[in-house]
């Protein structure tokens, strides 16, 4: 199970790292998303691993339970990385649409391309 | 006892953002009118609440009344308070230099942003919880998304996704550094972590030292510390120039969240990770200063000039945080006051400036309207920034040179901020004489190109912010001994970690 858990967050974080370096538009919200996703499966780590216990303190009985503290802040980080990169799309499709280049750098070759081709247009 | 003054800071702007977003937006007299009114209130009790503060009391609000560790509180201390009035005073005057220039009619909801702007910096600033600073971050940085991209263009556009990506990629590992924080530690509120890590046995520290140096990083992307400023240059010179203004209490959000949480949490005296600020932050401060100065040196256009002498500034205000001497973080906070508004000062002239120029560029142009006027501000704004009296500069850097005699620190430090301060002294002077003293001649082509919003010549209230801006830089000056003796006593208090782990944990035991 800790297995599991380890090599799937290490995994995310290693594809969410690979596409965030591409440097395109496209492959960095995707690679954002997938970090965002292996910090999620972080955090409910963070409060241990457990099994089929309630994420309350139960007062009969045994003292078995499961952190509930990492699921709130789960459910937190989940609403707010959604919002975000429905933010981020929407910049990099505005930026797309005015640029006409999906570069996340500024000073790639593209970037000196794209006055040149406005000029034409114009 | 509970002052519940301590939460209007966030709740005002953020009730107040709404009503203007969705009730107001097709009328912008009354949404400047409410916001301008929101900004002028949000000012009067930031005074309240220094004043408040300075009497030294700690005091704590407790949100749903639930005691500290288990629930979230918000902590109003001397540091909180100057940060809270530094923004509210900030915030008001780029308002109105935004107002008076028509920035915020060129996009939609600007005064909306510019709400939620100020709700998410307060409540980072006045947070006692770790967590809940991360949620404060997320508030201030979907703002300054949207206001960062205010006005569109092909290049603001790009430089705003470049400005997303890399501040989510931040917030990513912020997390990172929260979990694991939390699963070594048990607690995320500042107080408790600071009492758990003194009780700590010294060999289970490992994880400790990870998460520390993990939200040092995060801290430092806001901060724009080396090797995390590179997103710095690029936002803030394509940003509109006002909320470039604006941006420069953002900077100070990192530099506040490294010396609140690496003060109190994992500051000296915890064994695990005290001595992160001299081994990493230290060296990462000087080379932050060598940057900024050699890129006001290497400049071809006004706004990244202005842009890196904010980096350069932020490195000398870093290399005195990393002391982490109650002296040098005296000297830290009055460089910080200081440097907030030099910078909003030379954004809102270079606006200015720009608004009646063909470009950016620093190469002799046609000499516009009011280039007498012009030269004299940017003198005073150069002078604060570069750090020369008689403006708060020079205290500010003399303050920081004082406090760092420390035998491994003199030569690196006193080096660092004397070369970095010449450098920049020499970099915005031959600005200033290249923007402002040689003027293209009359029957120069490029003069007869006209400004590039053709703007004629300047009216009071526009000029009034960057007027009032340089009036509290020299006010800085003038009253230094009392803003010293201010800061010297918040300096005392967050070092005073007994004293504010009782105040915030203390009234579990009355609850």
């Amino acid at each position: 199970m800790e297995f599991v858990v380890a090599s799937s967050i290490g995994v995310l974080t290693a594809g969410g790292v690979y596409l965030i370096l591409r440097l395109r538009a496209f492959p960095v919200i995707l690679g954002l998303t997938l970090l965002s996703y292996a910090v999620n499966l972080f955090l409910f780590a963070s409060g241990r691993l457990a099994i089929n216990m309630p994420p309350i303190l139960s007062k009969y009985g045994a003292a078995a339970y499961t952190d509930p503290l990492p699921q709130a802040l789960v459910l937190t980080a989940i609403v707010i990385s959604f919002g975000m990169t429905a933010v981020l799309v929407m910049i990099a499709l505005a930026a797309f649409l005015e640029a006409e280049t999906d570069t996340v750098n500024l000073d790639r070759p593209g970037n000196a391309d794209a006055p040149a081709k406005e000029g034409n247009s114009a | 006892m509970m002052s519940h003054w301590i939460i209007v800071p966030v709740i005002l702007p953020a009730l107040l953002a709404p009503i203007i977003g969705f009730v107001m937006r097709h009328d912008i007299t009354m949404a400047r009118i409410a916001s301008l009114a929101g900004s002028t209130a949000l000012f009067a009790v930031a005074i309240g609440l220094t004043m408040t503060a300075a009497g030294g009391e700690t005091q704590v609000y407790r949100l749903g009344d639930w005691p500290a560790p288990f629930g979230i509180v918000l902590v109003l201390d001397r540091l909180a308070a100057l940060m809270v009035l530094l923004t509210s005073t900030l915030g008001l005057v780029v308002l109105i230099h935004a107002v008076a220039t028509g920035w915020d009619r060129r996009g939609h909801h600007f005064h909306a942003l510019f709400q939620f702007q100020m709700m998410g910096i307060c409540g980072a600033f006045l947070t006692g919880d770790v967590f809940n600073l991360f949620v404060f971050f997320e508030v201030l940085l979907i703002a300054s998304y949207g206001l960062m991209i205010h006005g569109g263009g092909r290049d603001r556009m790009r430089a705003g996704l470049q400005y997303v990506v890399i501040n989510l990629a931040g917030s990513t590992l912020f997390l990172f550094a929260l979990g694991v924080l939390y699963a070594s530690v048990g607690t995320l509120n500042m107080a408790d972590i600071a009492l758990r890590l003194q009780q700590m046995p010294q060999e289970n520290t490992a994880l400790i030292r990870v998460a520390a140096m993990l939200l040092m990083i995060v801290f430092a992307i806001k901060a724009a510390i080396f090797p995390m400023h590179f997103w710095l240059s690029a936002t803030y010179a394509n940003a509109p120039a006002p909320i470039a203004a604006l941006f420069a209490i953002m900077t100070k959000v990192g530099a506040y969240a490294i010396i609140r949480v690496h003060t109190i949490s994992f500051g000296p005296g915890i064994g695990a990770t005290q001595d992160i600020g001299s081994s990493w932050l230290f060296p990462a401060a000087v080379v932050t200063i060598a940057i900024g100065a050699i890129g006001v040196l290497g400049a071809r256009q006004l706004l990244p000039l202005v842009a890196f002498s904010v980096i350069g500034s932020m490195g000398t205000l870093m290399i005195a945080v990393a002391a982490f001497t109650p002296q040098a973080t005296a000297a830290a906070l009055y460089y910080l006051v200081h440097s907030t508004f030099a910078a909003a000062a030379l954004f809102l002239l270079a606006d200015l400036v720009l608004a009646r120029r063909a470009d950016q560029t620093l190469a002799p142009r046609l000499a516009t309207a009011n280039n007498g006027l012009f030269a004299a501000l940017f003198f005073a704004a150069a002078i604060g920034m570069a750090g020369m009296p008689p403006l708060s500069g020079f205290p500010g850097k003399l303050l920081v040179l004082d406090a760092l005699r420390m035998p491994g620190q003199i030569v690196w430090a006193w080096g660092a901020v004397l070369t970095g301060s010449l450098l920049t002294i020499v970099g915005l002077t031959r600005a200033g004489s290249l923007l402002f003293w040689k003027n293209a001649a009359s029957g120069d082509a490029a003069a007869t190109t006209p400004g590039r919003n053709d703007h004629g010549p300047i009216g009071v209230p526009e000029v009034a912010p960057t007027v009032i801006m340089l009036a509290i830089l020299a006010g800085l000056t003038v009253f230094a001994g009392p803003v010293m003796g201010y800061v010297e006593a918040t300096s005392a208090q967050i070092y005073d970690r007994p004293g504010y782990i009782a105040s915030v944990l203390g009234t579990e035991m009355e609850g």
